[in-house]
């Protein structure tokens, strides 16, 4: 009997936790968060505001997962140091917890960087957390003048979660577009003017020089007051416990594909830790949930003895505003074939044979098949490519792999 | 464990089991008012190409890629069939990203997904298409080796 200690009860920490129990029935886990709730799904955040899922519908896991799984979930713990040599951890009590494996899935935490006059701002919120949006819906009201700083995927999902609720909403951000972690500039066009029609106006390539109690300074001089500032600049991973345990680490943690780090006995998964991307080649911060949740069981599958690699991690992302829905994935490099209504728009790129990344918004049906030729890197020379870039479809695949999808068990 | 596979020869590209599909989830008692004048979302669609035809449906994955992604648990696997639960679902799509099978349509209502859970939640009992497909293109097996070993040895 092993006793496995996780420290994070999110995605990464609970797919951790469903990854040892593939393996080891038995053996002792403890969930230490500190975040009080139940596990919870952090994206559904912006849903809870606009009233598209409640505080019970949006746990990530039932009621009984805990009891079920035979965990023991310490919620609302906090962990202040990790001893690597000792194998414990200690918490915010003073308590110090054995382990014989550890995993940490600390995730991040929202950025925000310095600006001037910040702390003259009353009314000023993050959006990551159940608390941050149960803070925010508390300040809002049908009069309130909201300012989005940062119109990337968090920015744009709050806007989404809060716009039938407020008089009007701003959003800056530097770049020259919307999603620009996600989207091309034609793209990005489509879902900004999708979102303009409800009635949200965008200051892009423009940044907040001054904040004053009532409103922005721009640095193109324009000024936009607001009664309530949401920053949404990006997040940094949460590193600094496993740091100062001596683990090495880049911008996020650095672990092999089994998913443990540089310390014996110690994992890490999750929005904290640097991925293998096989589209560029190189590590870099996947803050992705799928990729939390799979490097998660990936780890735990080995903490238990099991030994596998994780190592088809990509980018990719789906999101939806206002009902219109953008599909992305891999990196957009090479050459590029584009498909567009107005409505519906998809962009593939490919480079060396390999699909390298697409961009679906509007019509994003079957986009999966896309997804897996970038995960498997499939020949483009081995299907019929003509066929797959107008629409995604297994015929344009030869007849013994369409054989082997369909007509064997997976 | 029993999933649908397809002999591809044998297809002949009817579609009756589109339509078999969506009636049998469609929670109403005749074919006809299941089916007339109604938008068809069938969990099983047929590719046709060039004298080529067969219908794909959920291949419910040992390793399911869509339930392992899904951003809110609505998707879970239940004796081996990937369900989801409409109720938690908020429509991100994340699933259809992810499915390498493009096996996962939007709902009806654009704020939930729908795919085929083999029947096991309508009153068919099992899969409405392979009953209704004339010519044994879509068959319902345990083509699954180690589960076959496992049901031998017990």
């Amino acid at each position: 009997m092993s006793r496995f200690v996780i420290i994070g009860n999110s995605a990464a920490g609970i797919g951790c936790a469903e990854g040892i129990r593939t393996v080891d029935k038995d053996s002792e886990i403890i969930i230490i968060s500190n975040e009080p709730h139940h596990t919870y799904s952090r994206p559904l955040i912006s849903y809870l505001l606009c009233g598209m899922t409640d505080e019970q519908r949006m746990k990530y896991r039932p009621d009984s997962f805990y009891k079920d799984n035979n965990i023991t979930a310490m919620l609302g713990c906090t962990v202040t140091a990790v001893d690597p040599a000792a194998h414990t951890v200690s918490l915010d009590s003073g308590e110090k917890i054995k382990y014989d494996k550890l995993m940490y899935a600390c995730g991040s935490s929202p950025f925000v960087p310095p600006m001037k006059g910040l702390d003259t701002v009353k009314n000023k919120f993050t959006f990551m957390s159940l608390d941050d949006a149960r803070a925010l819906d508390k300040a809002l009201s049908p009069d309130s003048r909201v300012l989005v700083i940062g119109a990337g995927l968090i920015g744009m999902k709050c806007v989404e979660g809060i716009a039938d609720k407020v008089k009007s909403i701003t959003v800056v951000d530097m770049a020259d577009r919307v999603l620009p972690s996600v989207l091309d500039a034609d793209g990005a066009k489509l879902v900004q003017s999708a979102v303009e029609k409800h009635g949200v106006k965008f200051l892009l390539g423009d940044s907040a020089k001054e904040l004053f109690p009532d409103k922005a300074v721009l640095n193109s001089g324009a000024e936009v007051p607001f009664d309530i500032l949401v920053v949404a600049v990006g997040v940094r991973p949460n590193i600094s416990l496993l740091k100062d345990a001596g683990a090495d680490c880049n911008r996020g943690i650095l672990t092999d594909d089994t998913m443990k780090t540089s310390l014996d006995d110690v994992y890490a998964a999750g929005d904290c830790t640097e991925s293998f991307d096989i589209t560029v080649k190189n590590s870099r911060i996947l803050a992705l949930l799928p990729n939390a949740y799979m490097q998660g069981e990936n780890a735990g599958i080995n903490m238990a003895g099991v030994s596998r690699s994780y190592n088809k991690a990509i980018p990719m992302n789906a999101m939806g505003m206002f009902g219109y829905h953008m599909i992305t994935a891999g990196t957009y490099e090479g050459d590029s074939f584009c498909e567009s209504d107005g409505t519906d728009y998809k962009k593939l790129f490919f480079k060396d044979d390999r699909l390298m990344g697409y961009i679906m918004i509007g019509d994003v049906s079957r986009a999966g098949i896309y997804t897996s030729l970038i995960r498997e890197q499939t020949p483009l020379s081995s299907i019929d490519f003509e066929l797959i870039k107008h629409h995604p479809q297994l015929m344009a695949f030869e007849k013994t792999e369409r054989s082997a999808k369909l007509s064997e068990s997976h | 464990m029993k999933r649908v596979y397809v002999n591809e020869k044998w297809c002949l590209g009817c579609h009756l089991c589109e339509y078999y599909c969506t009636f049998a989830n469609s929670g109403v008692s005749s074919m006809v008012n299941a089916l007339k004048d109604k938008p068809l979302r069938p969990r099983i669609r047929v590719e046709e190409h060039d004298g080529i035809s067969f219908a794909v449906s959920c291949r419910h994955c040992k390793e399911p890629l869509c339930v392992k992604g899904c951003i809110t648990g609505a998707l879970s696997v239940k004796n081996g069939v990937i369900t989801v639960d409409s109720n938690k679902c908020v429509g991100c799509y994340t699933c259809i990203l992810s499915c390498p099978y493009g096996c996962i349509s939007p709902d009806d209502s654009g704020h939930a997904i729908s795919k085929c859970e083999l029947c096991t939640k309508n009153a068919c009992g099992e899969p409405a298409c392979v009953k209704g497909c004339p010519n044994q293109a879509i068959v319902y097996e345990d083509r699954d080796v180690t589960d076959t070993n496992k049901e031998a040895a017990v």
